[in-house]
C-alpha cells in the first residue's frame, strides 16, 4: 500500500534548500501477515496434536466375588489370529464352528458382525451381547485396538479381554491362523 | 456552483495495534506449545476414533515398541523421589547431579544397575544404548519395570494423593505377547484401568 507523503515538500520562499522531511511509518501490512500466519499455525498445532487416550478396564483376576455367570447364547468370543485375520463364534468353544473374519469395514469385517450378532442376541434374549477378546501370540497390538475401537463404535460397551485358551488356539491353528 | 471538495484520504491504516495484538498471540503459542518429546523407539501408534484426550498431568506413560518397554514419569518432583526410591530398594546411592540430569530426562529405558552410567553419558553416547539396549526388564526375576510402576504410584500418592495413571503407548507392529506381559504386570498391583495411546482417524 502506498503511503502518501503528507510532509509537503519544502518552501519556495526564502530560497533556502531544505531537506525533504522523510515519513517515519513503516509499512506493517506484511509483518501482520506473517504474524497472523504463524499464530494460526500454533493455534492449529498445539490443540490438534493431542493425543487420543482409549480407556481400557482390564477385569480384575483376584476378585471372584462379582463375576457372575453369563449365558452362553448371548456371549460372543472373538479370536484374534495372525496376518490381520480373526475368528468368532457365539456360544462355548468346540460347539460352534467360528466364522473367520477381518478388521475391514466390509461384509466381513467385525464391525458388520457385532452389529448383526448384538442385534440377534437382542431380539432373542433381550439382553445385551457380551464380547470376549483372546489375542492370541500371533496376533499384534494393532488388531487389538482395532477390536476395542469397533466395540466402541458398535457400542458394545460389555466387553472383556481374556487369555487365550488351548482349544480355541487348535481352532485357529486349523484355518491356519495362528 | 462551487462543487464541495472531499479531501482526500490516505487508504494506509495504522497497522501498529494489529501488529501488536498478532505478535503478543503470537509469543503466547509459541510458549504455551509443548516441545514435542521423542520417542526412544520408533513408535507408529494404531488409529482410533475415540476422542478422548490424555489427561496433561498424572499420567505416567509406558512407551512399547520392538520389545523395548520405557518409562514416563510426568513432573520433575515426581521424577526425583521415584528415583530416591528406587535407589533405596537397589542399593543404589545418586548424587544430586544425578538426580538433576535424571529430571532431565524423558524416559527410563536402562535396566537400573546401568542408570548411573547411562545419567553421565552425553546425548549421542544415550542414543547408542538406547538403541542397543532392551528398555526396562520386564521378567519377573529383578522386577524392575513393577518397581518402577510400583514406585512411581506411590510417589504420586504422596505427592498429590491422587491415583497415577497410567497410559499404554505401543507400536501397531508390536506382538500381542509384549503386551500381555506388561498388561500382566499393571494387573499384579491391581492397576486394572488404564488407556492406550492412539491417533484419531474417521469413523
Amino acid at each position: 500500500m502506498a503511503e502518501l507523503d503528507t510532509s509537503g515538500g519544502g518552501g519556495k520562499k526564502g530560497g533556502k534548500v531544505r531537506s525533504k522531511k522523510q515519513s517515519t511509518r513503516v509499512d506493517l501490512t506484511a509483518m501482520v501477515d506473517l504474524a497472523f500466519l504463524l499464530v494460526t499455525f500454533f493455534m492449529l498445532t498445539t490443540t490438534l496434536n493431542k493425543p487420543k487416550a482409549m480407556d481400557l478396564a482390564m477385569p480384575d483376576k483376584d476378585d471372584k466375588n462379582t463375576q457372575e455367570p453369563i449365558a452362553a447364547s448371548r456371549t460372543m468370543t472373538v479370536l484374534l489370529g495372525s496376518g490381520n485375520k480373526l475368528e468368532w463364534f457365539v456360544g462355548e468353544p468346540g460347539k460352534t464352528p467360528p466364522t473367520v473374519g477381518d478388521y475391514s469395514k466390509g461384509d466381513k469385517g467385525i464391525r458388520k458382525v457385532l452389529i448383526d450378532q448384538s442385534q440377534r442376541v437382542k431380539s432373542t434374549t433381550g439382553k445385551t451381547m457380551f464380547v470376549i477378546v483372546k489375542p492370541s501370540e500371533k496376533s499384534v497390538y494393532k488388531n487389538v485396538v482395532d477390536v476395542l475401537d469397533e466395540l466402541h463404535i458398535t457400542d458394545n460397551m460389555a466387553f472383556a479381554i481374556v487369555d487365550i485358551s488351548p482349544v480355541e488356539i487348535d481352532l485357529l491353528k486349523r484355518d491356519n491362523l495362528f | 456552483m462551487p462543487r464541495i471538495k472531499v479531501p482526500r484520504k490516505s487508504t494506509a491504516i495504522d497497522m501498529t495495534a494489529m501488529c501488536d495484538v498478532a505478535f503478543l498471540l503470537l509469543t503466547f503459542f509459541i510458549l504455551t506449545a509443548k516441545p514435542k518429546v521423542e520417542d526412544p523407539v520408533a513408535v507408529d501408534m494404531p488409529k482410533s476414533a475415540t476422542e478422548q484426550t490424555l489427561p496433561e498431568s498424572g499420567v505416567a506413560i509406558l512407551t512399547v515398541g520392538k520389545g523395548k518397554v520405557f518409562f514416563t514419569i510426568d513432573g520433575p518432583e515426581n521424577r526425583k523421589q521415584t528415583l530416591l526410591q528406587m535407589g533405596t530398594k537397589y542399593n543404589i546411592g545418586f548424587t544430586p547431579s544425578e538426580v538433576k540430569q535424571f529430571q532431565n530426562l524423558d524416559n527410563v529405558g536402562v535396566p537400573i544397575q546401568q542408570l548411573k552410567q547411562y545419567l553421565a553419558m552425553d546425548s549421542e553416547q544415550r542414543k547408542a544404548v538406547v538403541t542397543g539396549g532392551k528398555g526396562i526388564p520386564t521378567d519377573s526375576v529383578s522386577n524392575e519395570l513393577y518397581n518402577w510402576v510400583h514406585e512411581a504410584r506411590v510417589v504420586e500418592k504422596n505427592l498429590t494423593n491422587k491415583e497415577l495413571l497410567f497410559s499404554i503407548k505401543g507400536d501397531s507392529n508390536e506382538e500381542y505377547p509384549t503386551m500381555q506381559r506388561i498388561i500382566a504386570i499393571l494387573q499384579k498391583q491391581k492397576v486394572n484401568k488404564f488407556s492406550l495411546i492412539t491417533t484419531l482417524r474417521g469413523k
